[in-house]
């Protein structure tokens, strides 16, 4: 079972102030990947200022349903990630597993969802490089350089956050977590809803700028 | 050991509002509203990302030391998007 004295670690006074500590870290963490995306988001603001014309041309390709559909699964995954550590705060050790799982159930829809759009996109030429989609302009290709790099990284960061929640999940499953000791739980679902609020300013970026034509 | 534990009844009150506010921007990129397209876009996701950070995230409920730690990051970011955008917009 997990016990305060098992999970307190001997630096700290007691599991309150675990806690706190280790959610100042989460969020020191997560200003580093804000700053991280960060140089990515500048480089999309900096090029769309430079080539607007080019990259509402480029833009007209991405598949609105399927971004739009992977958006309202990871808001979905966020519901299920805070109520997971909604049933660890009321001791429901066994909704916490269940909605550890849908949650890495959503995540990986996500990832499946990107899977087919990725080659959707490949069949349709839209990788940059010399054999780039004809039509298009040459500066298309840095906005879908851009797709490919920001899309990329969060799909990387998805992965990441399935791992995590599957390890917490295992953790779960052995009941190593309570009403008084559920840290990892926290810190781990703060994380994914990090990557969700980079979707949530991936999708309007890339799916939905100038599409009313 | 948790001073707020929240309704449950919150947490899909909030999912509603995300799932509408992704219905809107979906519903408003169809229409043509000039330059606001973009505006209105940004200040939608502004507010999904606000919902998720202070109720998902609890920082509504943390201790100020959290608050100043989220800010920081956000701070920085803009400044980097200020200074280099008073760079490049203002070129010849």
């Amino acid at each position: 079972m997990g016990d305060a004295h098992t999970a307190l670690q001997e630096q700290f006074d007691d599991l309150e102030q675990q806690k706190e500590a280790s959610t100042l870290g989460m969020w020191t963490f997560l200003a580093t990947e804000v700053l991280f995306f960060g140089g990515l988001f500048m480089s999309y603001i900096t090029y769309r200022s430079f080539y607007p014309r080019e990259f509402s041309a480029a833009g007209q390709h991405t598949i609105i349903l399927y971004g739009t559909l992977n958006t309202a699964i990871l808001l979905t995954s966020s519901l299920t990630a805070a109520l997971s550590v909604h049933a660890a705060q009321e001791n429901r050790t066994n909704w916490l597993f269940r909605y550890l799982i849908m949650t890495v159930f959503l995540g990986c829809c996500f990832l499946g969802v990107k899977a087919v759009e990725y080659h959707d996109d490949i069949q349709e030429q839209l990788i940059p490089g010399p054999h780039f989609r004809a039509g298009l302009p040459a500066q298309g290709q840095i906005f879908w350089f851009l797709y490919w790099a920001m899309t990329g990284l969060h799909a990387l960061h998805v992965l990441a956050g399935v791992g995590l929640l599957s390890v917490i999940a295992l953790l779960a499953a052995r009941r190593k977590f309570s009403d008084r000791y559920h840290h990892p739980v926290e810190i781990s679902a703060l994380y994914w809803h990090f990557v969700d609020i980079v979707w949530i300013f991936l999708y309007p970026l890339f799916y939905l700028i100038d599409r009313y034509h | 050991m948790d001073a707020h534990i929240l309704p449950r009844k919150v947490y899909y009150r909030i999912w509603l509002a995300l799932l509408l506010l992704l219905l809107l921007t979906w519903g408003l990129a169809q229409i043509n509203l000039g330059p606001f397209n973009i505006v209105v876009m940004l200040t939608i996701a502004v507010a999904k990302m606000l919902l998720v950070i202070l109720f998902f995230m609890h920082v509504k409920y943390n201790p100020r030391l959290t608050w100043i730690f989220v800010a920081a990051g956000f701070i920085w970011l803009l400044i980097m998007i200020e200074l280099t955008l008073s760079d490049y917009l203002t070129r010849g």
